[in-house]
């Protein structure tokens, strides 16, 4: 009995507030998906009735959410392994014994890190912006907030905050080699690119499955980068990531269609990450 | 040496890719309207940010310091106090068998993949059912909840917290609860600041949860109320420059704490991506 109570003292602070900030909004969220609003002819009062799929259909049906799907899609495809790629080089770099000054270049790398997305944005939709920009070889010859590079233009921002992260992260699991595995190594005559890519990058892949993860589920909730590039380029529309599809369309309102987006979002993320980890686990049983 | 030279342009390239355009902020921050357009963006001019700084904090009645204000009030206040929420959690299912342990800690694992937005639409709609959109709390309640930090507080717990040492504890008469906080959380402080620095962040860059809930701009926290006025300044070109110096003192305080917590933050970091 005793050993009940502060197993309750431990877990039930956290238990409630998750139960009631995750668990309770994620199951409201279906409901109210699964709910339309109707009317008693056309200027009659509003009231909510069971609409069984009905949203889902809609969902389903909605062209441009589907394309803002296909669009971060392609970002992430393309972002993610730029971002990390980069990463796990300056990572490996700054274990490689080759650079001087390694605590500087630490703390460089992690400084935009510091910086909120929304700020981030802010300030590279400054410098991406032709009259103001110090980067007008660049500017000038290409537009970078047309239709065409924009998307572009806010991968750099992602990339530009989160490499620094990601690369702290392998960089720590580099740490966490025992150096033994590194004298083996030596002794069977491997040199620094050989390590790196035989023994480093396979005893820090956790690291990397992890980023990886994590970067899946952000790229699919892109939010602030595109909702603060609507005021740079006219070239963002409100429905341009499935996020910003959610909340124009909760702002018009229909909360019972950004709902249903909400879920299907939230199942696709998961799923998504879900899989990957799978696939990765399959992969390092062999 | 031919290969140290390559990896040393490359940490130098890297280098200023980072680090440009914070310069290009700070430089930025220091112009008058007319020379922010008019001069060289990479170097100064007329060293104007004593004046910025004046306009920025007494631009309509002060708001951006009530802004700064609640950024740390819902950041500060929201990862203190859900990191020992998460640390308490975590370290129960580490240190204690008891039935339903696992499927507890899988409920908490799969909240790790539930992105924070999609439940931000939800939570704006329960919020609305009791009247209490719009409020401190609306944004402040939901953002203790960190289910990756339960996650990772476990890890920490199992790695850096002996049986033994709890065994001893017991025989000396202390308390579970007691001993958690007197023992065990001296053990997993390295953690603890990890767990607490990825809540700040998480907290600090969550923009949809306030953008949906708030819409008294004195709640606003700093992201949301730059962001107001960015959106502005097409109709109003005076708030660029209060846009950009206040940009640069948004970012300041995270700053200060990476650079103050960074031995903790590495080596916590380190433990938890391992295993």
């Amino acid at each position: 009995m005793t050993k009940k109570k502060h197993l309750l003292v431990f877990i039930l602070p956290f238990g409630l507030l998750f139960a009631a900030f995750y668990v309770a909004p994620i199951g409201y969220a279906i409901k109210q998906s699964l709910y339309k609003v109707t009317r008693t002819g056309t200027f009659g009062p509003a009231h909510e009735v069971f609409g069984g799929l009905e949203q889902y259909q809609r969902v389903f049906e909605n062209g441009p959410f589907w394309e803002s799907v296909g669009r971060v899609l392609l970002f992430g495809l393309v972002q993610v392994p730029v971002m990390l790629g980069l990463a796990l080089l300056l990572a490996l770099l700054l274990d490689s014994g080759l650079v001087k000054g390694r605590r500087f270049f630490r703390l460089a790398f992690f400084v935009p890190y510091a910086v909120p997305g929304v700020v981030a944005a802010i300030m590279w939709g400054f410098l991406y912006s032709p009259n103001l920009s110090p980067f007008t070889a660049v500017t000038k010859n290409w537009d970078l907030l047309s239709a065409d590079l924009v998307l572009w233009a806010m991968a750099n921002v992602v990339t530009w905050v989160y490499v620094g992260y990601n690369m702290l992260i392998i960089y720590s699991a580099l740490l966490a080699i025992p150096q033994e595995v590194y004298e083996a190594a030596k002794i069977d005559g491997a040199g620094p690119l050989r390590t790196a890519w035989s023994i480093k990058i396979p005893l820090v892949m956790p690291a990397i499955v992890l980023t990886t993860v994590f970067s899946i589920i952000g790229t699919l909730q892109l939010l602030a980068e595109p909702q603060v590039f609507r005021t740079f380029s006219s070239a963002v529309s409100s429905t341009y990531t499935p996020n910003l599809t959610v909340y124009s369309t909760s702002s018009i309102p229909n909360f019972n269609l950004a709902a249903a987006f909400s879920v299907v979002l939230a199942l696709a993320t998961f799923a998504l990450s879900f899989t990957f980890l799978k696939f990765t686990q399959r992969g390092a049983d062999k | 040496m031919k290969s140290k030279t390559a990896a040393m342009a490359i940490m130098g390239l890297s280098t200023l890719y980072f680090l440009v355009p914070i310069w290009w902020l700070f430089v930025g921050a220091t112009k008058s309207r007319g020379d922010f357009s008019s001069t060289a963006p990479l170097w100064f001019a007329d060293f104007n940010l004593g004046q910025n700084l004046h306009e920025l904090v007494s631009y309509r009645d002060g708001v951006f310091l009530r802004w700064m204000l609640n950024s740390i009030l819902y950041t500060g206040g929201a990862a203190l106090l859900g990191t020992v929420l998460a640390a308490m959690c975590g370290y129960a299912l580490a240190k204690y068998r008891f039935r339903g342990r696992e499927l507890i800690f899988n409920i908490v694992l799969g909240g790790v993949l539930v992105p924070a937005t999609a439940l931000a639409l939800p939570l704006f709609l329960i919020f609305s059912q009791l009247n209490a959109t719009n409020t401190f709390w609306s944004v402040f309640l939901p953002s203790l909840v960190n289910p990756f930090g339960v996650y990772l507080a476990r890890i920490y717990a199992t790695a850096s917290v002996p049986e033994e040492l709890l065994e001893a504890a017991r025989l000396d008469g202390s308390g579970e609860v007691r001993t958690f906080f007197k023992i065990s959380t001296k053990l997993m402080f390295p953690a603890l600041v990890t767990i607490f620095l990825f809540h700040f962040v998480a907290v600090w860059n969550n923009f949809l949860l306030p953008l949906i809930m708030l819409g008294n701009e004195r709640l606003f926290p700093v992201t949301l109320g730059l962001y107001s006025w960015n959106t502005q300044v097409n109709q109003l070109p005076e708030l660029r420059m209060l846009v950009l110096t206040g940009a640069l003192v948004s970012i300041l305080p995270l700053v200060a704490a990476f650079l103050l917590l960074q031995r903790f933050w590495r080596s916590g970091l380190g433990s938890g991506a391992v295993k």
